[in-house]
Order: C-alpha cells, then sequence, then structure tokens
C-alpha cells in the first residue's frame, strides 16, 4: 500500500464543512491530508492516484443499524462477510445490533465483536449494547459497563422493551452516559404475530396485518419517557407517516429525538410482497424476500418518509441490514424471519429517488454521512468527515452507474433481498478506510506515480 | 375440434378423453379462483353436472384418471375436505395416497419443500394439499412441477369449496349474477369467505359481509376498493345483511375466537349473530341457506333452520365430490407423463 493516495478529479461532496465542488483529495498515513482544486496537489513520492472523474467522492457512508449476526448465527453472517459486504455498499462504517448469540448484554461479548472486528474485519465496527439483560425487558443491563467497552448506544432490537417503568430506567440510566437509547418501537400486543402491513394487502393474502399504530403507539411512549427523562432517544426504522408526523412534533417541542429510516422503507411498498416489480409476473405471490419488520406499508407512508427524510425530521438512512441463509427464507411466509441484506443495495436504491428528483443528492450524502456521524459523536474519532486531520474514511461512487441486482454476486451470506433482478442507476466503485482501500470494483482506474 | 360441451359428458363417462379438449380452460394449478374467469367457473360446473350423474350411478366410477397419482398432503387436520377429494379420485379411478404430513416428516424437520419434492419424485400427478399457512401452495409451486390443488390455505383460499358453493346456488338458483348474497360471521380468518369473495363477484352477484367488528379484517374496504369489487358491500347490522338476501352462508365460529378475546363471550355472539327463524324470514321466502360446515349448532344457526327447508348444508357436501371430480379432471386430465 503507497503511503499517499490522492482522489483526483472527482465531485467532492462533504456536507460537514459545506463543500460540494470537483476536485482532487489527498490522503496520507490515512489521514485526509489536503483537498482542493484538479492538479493543485502537492506534489507527493510513493503516489497511487485513483481517477475520479464523474464519481461522487464523500465521507465514508455510515451505518447506524444492521445485523452482522456473530457471535450465534454465523450461517446467517459473519463480521467477516458482513463487514466486506458494507465495504461493497460503500460503509466505512457499521453498527451492529446486540441480537447476537449471546448477547451483546456484557463486555466480555462486546469485546469479542472488537477483537473479531480487529482479526477479520475491513470497516469499521461499533457495538451497539442491550438495554436489559438477555433482551428480556426485564433488568437493566449493565449499560456503564458497555458504555465503558465503547457501545454507541443502547437496544433490545427485535424485541421492544414493552415495560415502559422499565424503559423510563434505562433513558433515566442512559443520560449519564451521554448514549441514545436506540429505539424499536413496537407494540408487540398490536402487532400480536402480524407479518405485513394491516391494509388491502394483508387482507388480499389472507395474512395477519400488523398496524400502524402498533409502531407509533410505542413511538409515542418513548417521545413521552424521553421528555420525562430528558434521555436521547433515536427511533429505528420509522415505517409510517403517524410515527414521521409524531417526531415532527417532539422536535418541535425540543424532545431530545433522532430517527432512521431504510432503504426498502423508502423505495418499496407493501405490494412487493404480493410479488416482484409489477407486470413481470403478475402471478400472485407470497415473497418472503419482502418480509421485514417494521413492513413494508403504503405508498402514504412512503411519501411522508420520503419527505421526512428530505426536511431533516429523519436524520438518518440505516440499511438494517438483516441476513438470513436460503433455507430460512425458503419457507412458508409466516414461518420465515423478517429482515432484508441491505448492504449492497443500499446506494443503488436510494439513488432511484435522486433520479426522480424526490431527493436532492447532497441531503442523501448527508443522511448517509453527517446524520449518523451526529448521533455517534466523537468518541472514536470524528466521523463522517473530509477535514483535514481526519481519519481518511471516503467512499467513491458512480451516481449514473447502471447495474442489475444478482444476490449470487452479494458478498454478504445473506442472499436475502426484494430487488432481485432490479435495474440501479447509482453504484459504489470503491470504498476508503483509514486510507485503506477496502473495496475497489473493476471500473476503478489506479495508477501509481513515483 | 370438438367443443367441450358437446365432448364431454360422455367422453368422461367412456374414459376416453384425453387432455381437456377446453381451449377456456387456463390452469395448471388449482390455487384460488380469483384469477379464474367467468367461463372457466362455468366450464367447472358442467363437468360437476356430468359427474354428479356418474355419482348417481350404481357403479360410482369411470376410468377417467387410471394410471393416475393423486396424493393428499394435510397439513392441517381435516376430514370431511379430505374424504370429498379422496372420494373424488377413486370415483376417477385414480391411484390416491393420502399423508397425514402433520404427523409426518415435517414433524421431523424437514423443509415443506423437501416433503414435497419428495412425493413429487415418488411420481404423483396431482398433489392436493391443505395448510395452516396463508400462501404454502403458492410456495410449492414454485419449486415443483407437480399441479398442486389447494385445499384450503391458512385464512387465504379454499377455491374447491368456493366451487361447491357456487355449484349448489347454480343448482337451486340458476343465474348467480342477478343474486345478494349475505355471508355472516368470522370474515377474518375465513378462507372459504376469501374465495368466495372473487368468486361470486366474478359471477356477478352482490356480496354482503357482516359480523363482529372484531371479525371483520381492518383493511377489508381498502381491499375491496383496490380490487375494484364494486358489487361487495360491508353490512355491520345483521338485521340489514340479511334484507332481500337470496342467499345465507354462514361461516364456522371457531371457539378459541372467545379465549383470544376477540369476542366478548359465545352468548353475546349467538344473540347478536345466530341465524335463527325470526331473522331469517328478513330474507327472501326461499332463500337458500348455507355453510362449509362443520356446523357448530346452536352457535351460528339454530338446530331448526340448519334442518330446516332453507337448508342446503348436506347438499354442498354431496355436490363437493362432483366439483372435486372436475378439478381433478381438468388438472390431471391434460397431463401426459
Amino acid at each position: 500500500m503507497a503511503k499517499n493516495l490522492l482522489i483526483s478529479g472527482g465531485r467532492i461532496i462533504d456536507l460537514s464543512q459545506g463543500w460540494d465542488r470537483v476536485g482532487d483529495l489527498l490522503i496520507s498515513d490515512g489521514e485526509i491530508a489536503w483537498f482542493g482544486d484538479k492538479g493543485k496537489a502537492p506534489s507527493q513520492s510513493d503516489l497511487v492516484i485513483v481517477e475520479a472523474d464523474g464519481l461522487v467522492v464523500c465521507p465514508g457512508f455510515i451505518d447506524l443499524h444492521c445485523h452482522l449476526r456473530e457471535p450465534g448465527f454465523e450461517d446467517k453472517e459473519t463480521i467477516a462477510t458482513g463487514t466486506r459486504a458494507a465495504a461493497k455498499g460503500g460503509f466505512t462504517t457499521v453498527c451492529c445490533m446486540p441480537n447476537t448469540n449471546p448477547p451483546l448484554d456484557t463486555r466480555a461479548s462486546v469485546d469479542y465483536v472488537r477483537k473479531a472486528t480487529e482479526m477479520e474485519g475491513v470497516v469499521r465496527v461499533l457495538p451497539v449494547g442491550c438495554i436489559t439483560k438477555c433482551r428480556q425487558g426485564k433488568e437493566l443491563a449493565e449499560m456503564g459497563e458497555l458504555a465503558d467497552a465503547g457501545v454507541i448506544g443502547f437496544s433490545d432490537d427485535g424485541e421492544p422493551v414493552s415495560g415502559s417503568r422499565v424503559m423510563s430506567l434505562a433513558m433515566e440510566y442512559s443520560c449519564d452516559l451521554g448514549l441514545p437509547i436506540m429505539d424499536h418501537c413496537e407494540d408487540k400486543e398490536l402487532s400480536n404475530g402480524g407479518l405485513v402491513n394491516e391494509g388491502w394487502v394483508s387482507v388480499r393474502l389472507g395474512l395477519k396485518g400488523i398496524p400502524a399504530a402498533a409502531e407509533e403507539a410505542f413511538v409515542a411512549r418513548d417521545l413521552a419517557l424521553s421528555q420525562l427523562t430528558g434521555a436521547r432517544i433515536h427511533i429505528c426504522h420509522v415505517s409510517t407517516a403517524g410515527s414521521v408526523e409524531l417526531i415532527r412534533r417532539a422536535k418541535d417541542r425540543g424532545v431530545a429525538v433522532t430517527a432512521e429510516v431504510t432503504p426498502c422503507h423508502l423505495t418499496l411498498t407493501e405490494e412487493r410482497v404480493m410479488g416482484p416489480q409489477e407486470g413481470r409476473d403478475k402471478r400472485l405471490a407470497y415473497d418472503t424476500n419482502a418480509k421485514v419488520n417494521p413492513p413494508l406499508r403504503s405508498s402514504k407512508d412512503v411519501d411522508a418518509l420520503i419527505k421526512g427524510l428530505d426536511e431533516g425530521i429523519i436524520d438518518v438512512i440505516a440499511t438494517d441490514h438483516a441476513p438470513h441463509t436460503l433455507a430460512d427464507k425458503m419457507c412458508e411466509f409466516g414461518l420465515a424471519p423478517f429482515g432484508i441484506s441491505g448492504f449492497e443495495t443500499a446506494l443503488g436504491c436510494l439513488m432511484s429517488l435522486v433520479h426522480d428528483g424526490r431527493l436532492n443528492l447532497n441531503t442523501l450524502v448527508a443522511r448517509l454521512t453527517l446524520g449518523p456521524a451526529g448521533i455517534i459523536g466523537n468518541k472514536s474519532g470524528e466521523l463522517g468527515t473530509l477535514k483535514t486531520g481526519c481519519g481518511a474514511d471516503v467512499t467513491l461512487f458512480d451516481p449514473g452507474g447502471e447495474w442489475v441486482v444478482s444476490s449470487q454476486d452479494f458478498v454478504s451470506k445473506g442472499k436475502n433481498t426484494p430487488f432481485e433482478g432490479y435495474q440501479f442507476k447509482g453504484k459504489v466503485v470503491a470504498t476508503i478506510v483509514a486510507g485503506r482501500m477496502v473495496y475497489q470494483d473493476e471500473s476503478v482506474k489506479v495508477r501509481k506515480k513515483r | 375440434m370438438e367443443t367441450a360441451e358437446s365432448a364431454m359428458p360422455g367422453a368422461i363417462i367412456s374414459g376416453t378423453l384425453s387432455p381437456p379438449a377446453l381451449g377456456v380452460w387456463q390452469h395448471r394449478h388449482v390455487l384460488d379462483i380469483d384469477d379464474f374467469r367467468k367461463e372457466e367457473i362455468e366450464l367447472v360446473f358442467e363437468i360437476a353436472d356430468a359427474m354428479a350423474e356418474v355419482l348417481t350411478r350404481e357403479v360410482k366410477q369411470v376410468p377417467t384418471l387410471r394410471g393416475k397419482t393423486i396424493v393428499t398432503m394435510f397439513y392441517e387436520a381435516s376430514t370431511r375436505t379430505r374424504a370429498s377429494f379422496e372420494l373424488a379420485a377413486k370415483s376417477l379411478s385414480a391411484g390416491t395416497v393420502s399423508l397425514d404430513a402433520a404427523r409426518s416428516s415435517v414433524s421431523k424437520g424437514e423443509s415443506l419443500v423437501d416433503n414435497l419434492r419428495t412425493i413429487q419424485a415418488l411420481g404423483a400427478d396431482v398433489i392436493i394439499m391443505r395448510h395452516p399457512q396463508s400462501g404454502a401452495p403458492y410456495l410449492a409451486t414454485q419449486y415443483l412441477d407437480t399441479a398442486i390443488i389447494n385445499a384450503g390455505d391458512g385464512w387465504h383460499a379454499h377455491p374447491s369449496q368456493a366451487l361447491l358453493d357456487l355449484y349448489t346456488i347454480r343448482r337451486h338458483l340458476g343465474d348467480i349474477s342477478k343474486l345478494r348474497i349475505a355471508v355472516i360471521g368470522d370474515i377474518m380468518h375465513s378462507r372459504v369467505a376469501r374465495s368466495n369473495i372473487w368468486g361470486m363477484s366474478t359471477m356477478g352477484a352482490t356480496v354482503v359481509l357482516c359480523g363482529p367488528p372484531t371479525l371483520i379484517p381492518r383493511g377489508l374496504g381498502e381491499f375491496i376498493e383496490h380490487c375494484q369489487l364494486s358489487r361487495v358491500v360491508v353490512e355491520p347490522k345483521l338485521e340489514s345483511a340479511l334484507e332481500g338476501a337470496d342467499v345465507v352462508m354462514l361461516l364456522r365460529l371457531q371457539l378459541e375466537r372467545q379465549q383470544s378475546g376477540l369476542l366478548p363471550s359465545i352468548r353475546e355472539y349467538i344473540q347478536r349473530y345466530q341465524l335463527t327463524g325470526r331473522r331469517l324470514s328478513l330474507a327472501k321466502p326461499y332463500a337458500l341457506v348455507m355453510h362449509p360446515g362443520p356446523v357448530n349448532e346452536g352457535i351460528e344457526v339454530s338446530p331448526e333452520i340448519a334442518h330446516g327447508a332453507h337448508s342446503v348444508i348436506e347438499e354442498q357436501v354431496s355436490n363437493g365430490v362432483a366439483i372435486r371430480m372436475a378439478l381433478l379432471y381438468l388438472v390431471a386430465g391434460g397431463k401426459s407423463r
């Protein structure tokens, strides 16, 4: 690996400094060393030059919400495969959820993830710790020790903390630690074993529905608890128009809330469960690859999510990358696990919003970089920026690069995607973590200068 | 080419008809009747008429499907549907194998797809499957070449039941298109109701759905709108739903619905939704009373009505065999394996 890397001629977008211009970016010793007009970089020896004409060059994407499955479910994903899939998706930092086996509810298991990442990972992995012991919603996990071990927040993701008292205690406890509660909002009494959005599709397919209110009831509860305790909360995978509205009002009155949305919930509706793209295959299907929790919702919800993202009510795009094996998903709809393998399709499907004129490119980049960086904070170095002196986490993507999704080409073990066969325009071509190129596709032109 | 109408009855009886010479028929599987056109439903009826005639004979068997193997895979308990399909297959001289899948390899951890692939490898021409999960037969068709007949999947569909219901109505009242059909009870969990909504709509009838509010799925109105089922209406009041009905179709109330809190009590269900003589008098004087069975007598319907002059409940069961013979003929008759 060369000491110096020059990314030349790309459109550099760094919202932390308000940049959006064509130029060169110089990386030395793993840090951002210089940026400016093309061809003006201070001359270096031992230099590798990456031709970036026509590409967007931005801070590495940060994924606040993913499942790496290790330890415990290595047949679905490992830290080795998951971080490589993340790199292919342009993510330089990923935050892994604690629903592993054992769960990340002790320092030992958090340390395991750190150690495994050092040995086998290719991107930064920041663990999320459990709120309660064994994610059972009863007793608080040793949140202080988890914070010392380096978790960036607390979540019982997938298992909402049903008891309001336990949740309020967790929030109070988290205040001192300065870390957010990352909140999977679902009233399980209301979702009650539901499988898809409650609406016309659930009636059509004879599947139990999950009403929007199952999410909204807990969003409302936890906003109230946040107001009560002063704790920071981060609402995970918002899926309904009603939740967006609740968060909007909470922000208006100063509640310390942030929120995320997934690429799938921004681009697909509940109808996707009935089969792939319209016209191509009109036969009714029960597509387990579109089974996700929260469920894909109505087009009205999708519109509200895009608007909320655009306006900053939703701060972050997070993949909720949830890999499963083929066997896990090749079964009856009701028996299949929830989840979508999301790292490698994230940018492609999100760029469709940009090409359709529904989202500004800079907003998209901000929600993948600056937004999540603000929630993580600076504990593990400044993220989401290309400021001189900061660690060089950089993503290069071709905004017009066309490709067809084929899960066989996924680096992730999880081939469970609802986008199989979709034609996307927007492709990550290179990912750099701390100055080291961890992913590059065949189109990237690199030359050496001595 | 001979037309279906003229060729059928004699050919079925002699067993000489090779593939169903029936341009009208478009289905490889029978998963639901949501995609059946009116002509297809009428074709099923015509064949069922011929089959019904066979069933009145001294020897209730024709050689039509001799040499074919039909396997029933029931992943959920059932007596009457299963017996009905098996009788239908035997009346057409098919070889039948019946697997109680709920107790077989599935409980040993084999997946549904592997389980069905095994049956296919054993040489099944048609698999008739019932499954507690909605959509299970759709999964099967993704991975199998064998023809699948759905004998009920979760809350989703029960096509042979809907066809036999329509057939029974047609036998008594003729043209279905002018009729007003009230479907009463647990709409939410009913695959019978779902398939009938499609079939009745396709045949042009007006469908009035009525039941306790907690057993009407939220999203039903949206579903009706989205699928452009302009003749389907939801009527919360039983008396209004019965008013002027030509057919009253009752749905089975699973008693565990009360235990799961969906109903205050069975007693209140009886008070508010049981079809009694007084309530039935709101319907047309000749109205048919139907029920897919098994009937909880004294709950969905009073015993006098269940066994009274309006009831065609037993006839539904007999017609079921003829309808299932027709479906087996259409699905298995066209294959040359």
